[in-house]
């Protein structure tokens, strides 16, 4: 085993360490607090594959903005973290499809023979992928900054309350 | 080097334990949570399908950005709808806000 491997395999079982404890954690500050720590992990995952970019990208907007968000919208709302109240009589249903979900796309990944190189990162320059988003893909970009711009006044609106009505 | 299974695997296992959270929590706020794993999941896959198949076109990448763009607009939004819901009916439990199931 290389360290490469190494590190991808402590970095993925951080991940699915958080994840799980995002779904299992019996109290709700926890769970956000474990979703953080996935979120982290993930951003390692992006570094592992040549995405550096994307890795800070999530720092920032994942790491900072929206855990931020979830945590105010917790303080506000109260939740009740009795054992009834934070999961469902449904759950046994949920790991069901959880874990079929599971097998039938592990089965899927290993018995499919993908198109072209799968066992070496080739890196895309950061020049590149620079001059794609805001040539290739301007429009698509500009229209992201205008649903931005939707949901930010949408979410004011909404979250402003009764006083026009 | 790691090879590409290794990561869709990951990204199967977050989604998977996404759906879990989804179905099992009855909190909007902790399913607002569990759809966030599952959309790294998608990023994770969009990111190694691109780096690891085809490196000439990248288009996951571009695809993953916009992933994080509309999972900002939708976590902004969705918390919005929660503090009116909360508002207006004292609880954020999706399976007690029911008036539209007549």
């Amino acid at each position: 085993m290389t360290y490469e491997e190494l590190i991808f395999f402590v970095v993925a079982a951080v991940t699915v360490a958080g994840a799980l404890g995002v779904v299992l954690a019996r109290n709700v500050v926890h769970s956000a607090l474990f979703l953080i720590l996935a979120l982290l992990a993930v951003a390692g995952v992006f570094i592992l594959l040549s995405a550096e970019f994307l890795a800070i990208v999530q720092v920032l907007i994942y790491g900072g903005a929206v855990t931020m968000l979830i945590l105010f919208a917790m303080m506000l709302t109260r939740v009740d973290d009795t054992p009834q109240a934070m999961d469902g009589p449904q759950r046994p249903f949920a790991a069901l499809a959880a874990g079929a979900f599971l097998g039938i796309s592990i089965l899927a990944i290993v018995s499919t023979d993908w198109p072209g190189e799968t066992e070496r990162i080739t890196v895309v320059p950061f020049e590149d992928f620079g001059r794609a988003l805001f040539r290739t893909w301007a429009v698509p970009f500009e229209i992201a900054s205008l649903v931005l711009l939707v949901a930010l006044i949408g979410a004011i609106i909404i979250a402003r309350g009764e006083e026009g009505e | 080097m790691i090879p590409i299974n290794d990561f869709l695997v990951l990204g199967a296992i977050l989604f998977s334990l996404g759906i879990y959270g989804v179905l099992a929590r009855r909190s909007a706020v902790l399913i607002l949570m569990s759809v966030e794993l599952m959309l790294q999941a998608v990023s994770i896959n969009f990111i190694a399908f691109a780096v690891y198949l085809s490196p000439a076109q990248f288009s996951g990448l571009i695809f993953a950005v916009f992933v994080i763009t509309i999972a900002a607009a939708e976590v902004g939004l969705a918390l919005a709808i929660i503090l009116r819901i909360y508002r207006n009916r004292a609880t954020a439990n999706v399976d007690e806000v029911d008036v539209l199931k007549w």
